[in-house]
């Protein structure tokens, strides 16, 4: 589709894929990681690559930079990086470029870095390893670097160890090391994606503030269409190894032409700044009633004084009514998922009060709790971890009623209806977790939490791991349940979109309290506190009203 | 709503990347012939030779193998050394199979529980497994079967006791990694007994470490065994075990070297197809760590 174009614009061109083919081995789920895809990136512009995963939107930013592991061959097509044809070249050809015109910056900056080496030995490295400059002028370099990525207190910064500085801070390192070569290509891959949403704002704007002003080039792989709104020029969308659609930014956002990007950004979660209709129910009074509930943790010892006191949850308090969610957003450390394991007596808080239909369940112990526990049930985040990967879908669903002393036989029946309801065939039932993708693990996750028929169910972080499109079924899933059963949720999650989807009521959390507890209308449109204005500001791709990104200065 | 079916077919378990891995790994397959051929000829050979293990031929004393129906040779009193191998091997590896056992038992017992409940439940525990481990275990073995009557049972029991700590070690880190996967929340958000949790929903995954350490405690206990018998302290004659044959031949090694050779040459394939089949088993189910 751009065959035209790249004659007429060949120089501005920096990095051009056509043809492109990477097979697999043998045995894998499809032949081809990636088949016959074709894109160009343009000189001084940024190029999302967006996808799901699998779509082989990764395998193609490692085939760029040449780095496919053995088993993964390109058997066709051409890559030009700056006008040279990288595809085939041999190995210290390709090395000689990495670094000095094409550079990547990674997804999770914690496993990218050397833990045992100083921020400032691991940027000058990079640059000695191209046999650049001396021990002075590399050391120069590299802390001029560091102010560049606005990192506080370069000199000071240089000698630190990776582990004392926050993910924000290392994907500044991160980008530092990438940029350190002066590439004129840089690829990242996810770089946002394991950071907190003010965090990913910032950096966000970082990269995009860089591109700019050294005039680079940036191939950009994401999941998540709000980050592409916001950085990208054109963008390439990919499903399982093919590219589906190729435009500008604007094109592809507001006129999708493909079926798949249509579905895409359908599924893609907005703020909705809408109430939710509650549910008509007959029940009186709230289900859950928090008072100034308290959980610190502490580690080491008083005697040898290293004792350490981390306040995880600090008087939090609010009401749940039957058959409403009530939405817990924060950041990493919010204390959020604290918050979620003390209700449901996984970890036992220090103090204050969680009121269950009426009784203090925080002072039972484990014993008599345990007939409680039925009518409170929790789905986790990992779909991956949760189920045990030795067990059939059957005796996942069936241990906790038969332990509590249901009939074997029945409980396989219940399990098999409840399996119906979630959206899963009853044969299942025979299976191994391992012969499920993500979403349909949620769904088993969903069907073990409603085998008691609970009153309350907390859902700590239960779509993070999944696709947007998987995401939206699971979250259409619950609203269903919620309809049907009447259950109650407690719906923590990181994502202010998707929060805004589900939730009647939204708790924001920020340093284990809560800030600001409000109907969505409240918080995404009229929010009060200045952590909450922060946060709704930081989302990638949404700017109700008037808002202006204010928190994008400084980090810390 | 649309119903969703598992995508993949079911595989078998002779299909599974575990059994590829491991009959991919030549000296394991080699380790598990070779023991496989030692058990049965121990158990249906003795069956096939025209003496038994006690019977004296008096006119033979000293026969080198391959004299007459003695295939193996004679000892110095004149008994079948096949017929003596044989029975030998059964004790021998009878006494190996059966420690490995009670030591994998009792290690994966206090393993799971140090694993699982932490605290000072496993401060006690695994201070006893440091505590055994930091005594000799030769010295522990001889002392103790010189105070006791050494039964074979005595033996297996005394071999046992000086090799849990291993197996404990490995299950007690397995566990204490698995317990903060959330499979493992999700157990006891379901109202699981804490027993349940630790056996039923824990253990099954440690399998795969627990099969590996144990097949290596089988090779470490035969060894053992043979160890104590030889210096006397074992398997007493008339029963014959690889270890106490040795010590028979020992002031004979000069005139009638099969004496030595052979039983050493059985208690060689044994222990080393046992650990072969661990390095086998090791890098099949990927266990990431080594012995301790």
């Amino acid at each position: 589709m751009n065959a035209g174009s790249h004659a007429v614009t060949d120089g501005m061109v920096a990095l051009s894929v056509r043809g492109l083919t990477v097979s697999l081995p043998t045995g894998m789920e499809r032949t081809h990681a990636v088949k016959d895809i074709s894109f160009e990136l343009q000189r001084g512009q940024i190029l999302c690559v967006i996808g799901e995963s699998g779509s082989g939107k990764s395998v193609t930013a490692n085939t760029v930079m040449g780095l496919l592991p053995d088993m993964i061959t390109v058997t066709g097509g051409s890559i030009t990086l700056d006008g040279r044809e990288i595809v085939g070249m041999g190995p210290e050809a390709l090395r000689s470029l990495r670094g000095r015109v094409v550079s990547m910056i990674f997804q999770d900056p914690l496993s990218a870095l050397n833990p045992l080496m100083t921020v400032g030995a691991q940027i000058d490295e990079t640059m000695q390893a191209h046999g650049i400059g001396t021990a002075t002028s590399r050391r120069e370099r590299a802390i001029e670097l560091l102010t560049e990525v606005g990192l506080p207190e370069p000199e000071l910064m240089y000698l630190q160890y990776p582990f004392r500085l926050s993910g924000g801070q290392r994907q500044r390192v991160m980008i530092a090391m990438a940029l350190a070569m002066e590439p004129s290509i840089l690829i990242a891959d996810e770089p946002t994606t394991a950071l907190d949403v003010t965090t990913q704002a910032q950096i966000l704007k970082l990269i995009r503030d860089i591109q700019r002003r050294k005039n680079m080039s940036v191939m950009f792989i994401t999941h998540d269409f709000g980050v592409v709104a916001e950085v990208a020029d054109s963008v390439v969308v990919m499903e399982k190894g093919h590219v589906v659609e190729h435009g500008t930014a604007h094109e592809v956002l507001k006129t999708p032409k493909h079926p798949y990007t249509k579905r895409l950004i359908a599924a893609v979660p907005h703020l909705t700044g809408t109430n939710r209709v509650p549910l008509q129910t007959e029940a009186n009074g709230p289900v859950l009633k928090v008072e100034n509930l308290v959980k610190t943790y502490r580690s080491g010892s008083k005697m040898f004084g290293t004792l350490r006191v981390v306040p995880a949850v600090r008087e939090v308090s609010f009401e749940l009514a039957s058959g409403r969610t009530l939405g817990v957003v924060g950041e990493s450390g919010s204390g959020k998922s604290s918050l979620g394991r003390l209700l449901t007596k996984l970890m036992v808080s220090d103090s204050g009060r969680i009121l269950f239909e009426d009784r203090d369940i925080a002072t039972l112990s484990e014993a008599e709790f345990r007939p409680m526990r039925q009518r409170i049930q929790m789905i986790f985040q990992d779909p991956f971890a949760s189920l045990n990967p030795r067990a059939t879908i059957g005796r996942i669903l069936t241990v906790g009623p038969v332990a509590h002393g249901m009939d074997p036989a029945r409980a396989r029946d219940e399990a098999r209806a409840m399996l119906d309801l979630v959206g899963l065939d009853a044969g299942a039932i025979g299976r191994f977790p391992h012969e499920f993708s993500g979403g349909q693990r949620q769904r088993i996750g969903i069907a073990r939490a409603l085998m008691f028929k609970p009153r309350l169910l907390v859902a700590d972080e239960a779509v993070s791991a999944l696709d947007v499109s998987i995401q939206a079924q699971i979250l259409q899933l619950l609203d269903r349940i919620q309809r049907e059963t009447g259950v109650s949720m407690v719906f923590i999650t990181h994502d202010l979109r998707v929060a805004s989807q589900i939730c009647d009521d939204i708790a924001v959390m920020q340093y284990g309290r809560i800030v600001e507890l409000g109907p969505p209308s409240q918080i995404f449109l009229d929010p009060q506190s200045a952590y909450t204005r922060e946060l709704v500001a930081a989302i990638p791709g949404e700017r109700p009203r008037d808002m202006t990104p204010e928190i994008m200065t400084a980090e810390l | 709503m649309t119903t969703l079916t598992a995508t993949q077919a079911p595989v078998r378990w002779w299909q599974s990347r575990v059994m590829r891995r491991f009959v991919g790994h030549r000296l394991a397959l080699l380790g598990l012939v070779m023991i496989s051929a030692l058990a049965l000829i121990c158990i249906i050979g003795p069956y096939l030779l025209p003496y038994d293990s006690l019977y004296i031929d008096l006119r033979a004393r000293f026969a080198p193998p391959m004299t007459g129906q003695h295939y193996l040779g004679t000892d110095p009193l004149g008994r079948d050394i096949a017929a003596r191998l044989f029975m030998a091997g059964r004790i021998s590896l009878l006494v190996g199979f059966t420690a490995m056992v009670l030591a994998t038992l009792v290690g994966t017992l206090v393993g799971v529980i140090a694993g699982y409940r932490g605290g000072w439940i496993s401060a006690v525990l695994m201070r006893t497994v440091d505590g055994f481990l930091s005594y000799p275990s030769i010295f522990l073995l001889l002392a103790l079967s010189a105070a006791l009557k050494p039964s074979p049972m005595m033996i297996t029991v005394i071999i046992a006791i000086t090799g849990w700590m291993e197996v404990a070690r490995i299950v007690e880190a397995e566990v204490r990694s698995l317990k903060e996967r959330e499979f493992v929340l999700a157990g006891r958000m379901l109202g699981l007994s804490r027993m349940h949790i630790m056996f039923r929903e824990i253990l099954p995954n440690v399998t795969g470490p627990i099969i590996v350490a144990a097949t290596l405690t089988v090779a470490r206990a035969i060894l053992l065994e043979a160890y104590v018998s030889f210096l006397g302290f074992g398997i007493q004659p008339p029963l014959p075990s690889w270890g106490n044959m040795l010590n028979g031949a020992q002031q004979y090694l000069a005139t009638a070297p099969w004496l030595a050779i052979i039983p050493g040459i059985a208690i060689t394939i044994a222990v080393s197809s046992f650990n072969f089949i661990g390095d086998g088993l090791r890098d099949a189910l990927d266990v990431r760590n080594d012995t301790l």
